[in-house]
């Protein structure tokens, strides 16, 4: 078993018992529901949006080439630098490229799953650098120096009180308990880094082919203040992240606040278009762009499963998952947690290491179910389970099932070992739960379904 | 080769094999023969799927308005420019403003002298300490959404990318005509007025800054405005 995987059934195992746990995520969900279902209902036909939002997606991704080019050129014909890095590592030297190049001493950033995706908040400190996350609750983690719990809700798992005595330790500022209160006090401590950032780093939502912006959608005004203050401006943008047209937003924006968040619209959707404009009284005097592949291009080459990368990272199908919402975000080991992130991971980091996620699955649908760009993820999980089991497969899994091919396919043998199993069955008890069961780590928290006392032809044989 | 190029060359590989639409399975590629942007793009009919508003005028604003009260922003109309100076004087008397940041504009320009206070206008720089300092911000807009309650910034029409996030209270004015229906008609008016050359920044704002990062339980001003005022006249 690959390291990340015991890891993964180590935690599991925890957290799944962990009763606290589940009811501060069950909360923290339940909430969600109904507001997500609030903002759904008030659509005048979803469906048709959801299946126009994935239209335009495949448009984007099977054209990414030729969106790509357009973006690019778009950006740079009002000044804006772009870079390209195949790698996460190339990512983060480009980046720390600049800073040097700066001088910069301090940088803020708002919410982006790229840079947790390359570590770049590691590789800026071993610079010398200050950085400060600016999302209350990606602050909140860094304070607590934990990756984000969740895309969309970083610190979902932690109370009011655990965030207090945070606050209280790190900061020697913390009011009450009162939620308000303390957002209260990241927004004093954070007013200061703003003003006296030399970097403002973000993430992106979308980047607009047509028109050569990049999308951001917020709720706290941090990503406004860390693109308006500082004067040089940082991206990380995902290459799968472009859209068509303009006007796709009309869709994609109240898409992805219904499903990340269930609003109907986020507080702030922004679009950059370029650095400080002549006539322009603010904004950086540079905007750099960092283009990032990081394997995405391996993913668009397996045509089976290129739609994950419509993705819109809006995190509905990690809420409604009955394996995150018990082994909660953490446990995945991963940076992108919950079905989608169970699908990618195997691409991005390494089928053998990463296939158990695909088979901590109940394959119960709930994901493809959800998904606002129709990303069929329950189909693309037992996908990765094939190819997993096609690339390399134990001998007592290839001999288990070259023995039931055989013994399925000559009735007369099955009739002769079926009493085997009943009797089998019979006998489990005196080894169930214990480690003597050869089934122990699937039966220790399972009950095995009851062979019937007689077969079919058994019945239809003896009926009066 | 640079990274551009290898990056191109793995996408142009990766992408000689056909991918399935979404929701057709075994129809690989429904619309793979049709060539990228010479079709009506899928999003064309988005105002049929968004949440419905009517027509008339009078029934986009009490939308406005509704959404308004939902987002717990607040949505004043004045009926002529002397009413507006007076509401405006009201809630610089209620919430004790000292000081004021603006940038220039007919609307904005009234509504400053009408106040009489101290005004730090953001149009040829500024230092943001002071903005920061001030007690509210007083812009104008590009145009109001009546489906979302939302405002239509940019930096060109309302005083750059800081002034309508960083003071504690964003009072906007707006005049009847600036009220849209939709977001397709924002993004279609946005076409319409800057495609020649965007202004760098374009943001909408859809009530004061919120954060549900502690519990999700709501609360507003998370760093930008904890109060957003919006002025139809």
């Amino acid at each position: 078993m690959s390291a990340p995987a015991n890891d993964f059934l180590t935690n599991a195992s925890r957290l799944t018992q962990d009763l606290r746990h589940r009811s501060i995520i069950q909360t923290a969900l339940g909430k969600y529901e109904i507001v997500r279902d609030k903002s759904r209902g008030a659509f005048q036909d979803y469906a048709a949006a959801r299946q126009a939002a994935a239209e335009t997606k495949w448009e984007a991704i099977n054209h990414l080439d030729k969106y790509l080019e357009e973006l690019v050129a778009k950006l740079e014909a009002r000044g804006t630098k772009v870079h390209w890095a195949s790698t996460g590592e190339q990512a983060r030297e480009i980046i720390t490229g600049i800073v040097r190049e700066k001088k910069a001493r301090s940088i803020i950033k708002s919410k982006a799953m790229t840079s947790e995706e390359i570590h770049l908040n590691d590789a800026l400190e071993k610079e010398g650098l200050t950085v400060v996350e600016s999302d209350l609750g990606e602050f909140i983690m860094q304070l607590l120096h934990e990756p984000p719990y969740h895309i969309v809700f970083p610190s979902m798992h932690l109370t009011r009180g655990e965030i207090r005595e945070l606050f209280q330790r790190e900061l020697n500022d913390a009011p009450s308990d009162n939620p308000e209160d303390l957002t209260m006090v990241a927004r004093r401590v954070m007013r200061k880094k703003y003003i006296n950032a030399d970097i403002g780093f973000t993430g992106a939502n979308f980047a607009i082919a047509e028109t050569g912006m990049i999308s951001i959608t917020e709720n706290e005004g941090n990503a406004r203040l860390t693109a308006a203050l500082p004067k040089t401006m940082i991206t990380l943008l995902g290459i799968e992240k472009v859209l068509p047209r303009l006007e796709d937003l009309a869709l994609f924006l109240p898409l992805l606040a219904t499903s990340g968040t269930g609003q109907a619209l986020t507080c702030y959707n922004t679009m950059y278009g370029g650095p400080r404009q002549p006539g322009e009284c603010d904004g950086p005097e540079e905007y750099h762009v960092v283009l990032l592949d990081n394997r995405r291009t391996e993913l668009l080459a397996d045509a089976e499963q290129r739609d994950s990368l419509h993705c819109i990272r809006c995190g509905a199908c990690l809420n409604v998952c009955p394996i995150f919402r018990n082994v909660g975000g953490h446990t995945y080991g991963t940076t992108y947690s919950g079905p989608v992130g169970s699908v990618i991971t195997p691409h991005l980091r390494g089928l053998q290491d990463w296939k158990h996620l695909s088979f901590s699955s109940s394959l119960c649908g709930a994901c493809s179910e959800t998904c606002p760009v129709k990303i069929d993820l329950a189909h693309h999980l037992l996908q990765n389970r094939r190819n997993a089991t096609a690339e390399k497969s134990s001998l007592p899994w290839k001999l288990g099932f070259k023995a039931m091919n055989f013994i399925f396919n000559r009735p007369a043998l099955y009739k002769l070992v079926a009493p085997f199993g009943r009797l089998g069955q019979k006998l489990h008890p005196i080894v169930k739960g214990t480690r003597l069961d050869p089934a122990y780590s699937w039966t220790k928290t399972r009950e095995t379904p009851k062979i019937a006392p007689q077969t079919f032809k058994e019945f239809w044989r003896n009926r009066s | 080769m640079t990274e551009r190029e290898k990056i191109f060359g793995r996408i142009r590989e990766a992408l000689s094999v056909e991918a399935p639409m979404p929701g057709h399975h075994h129809a690989a590629g429904r619309a793979a023969g049709r060539a990228a942007g010479t079709s009506v793009p899928p999003s064309a009919h988005a105002r049929e799927w968004l949440p419905p508003v009517g027509d008339s005028f009078d029934g986009q604003l009490a939308a406005f308005a509704e959404n308004a009260i939902n987002l717990k922003a607040d949505f004043q109309i004045a009926a002529n420019h002397d009413e507006l100076a007076a509401l405006l004087c009201k809630l610089r008397d209620a919430d004790g403003w000292k000081k004021i940041a603006a940038h220039q504009g007919e609307l904005t320009d009234a509504a400053c002298a009408a106040l009489e206070l101290p005004v730090l206008k953001t149009d040829s720089g500024y230092d943001v300490n002071e903005l920061e300092q001030c007690d509210a911000s007083i812009s104008e807009c590009d145009a109001l959404i009546a489906q979302t309650g939302s405002v239509l910034v940019t930096s060109r029409s309302a005083g750059g990318r800081a002034l309508s996030v960083l003071p504690p209270h964003h009072v906007v004015i707006a005049r009847r005509e600036q009220l849209l229906r939709d977001l397709p008609a924002a993004f279609q008016f946005l076409k319409q007025k800057y495609a020649a050359n965007y202004p760098s920044m374009i943001s909408f704002i859809t009530g004061p800054s919120r954060t549900g990062d502690i519990e999700r339980i709501l609360v507003l001003g998370a760093h930008g405005p904890k109060k957003l005022t919006i002025f139809l006249v």
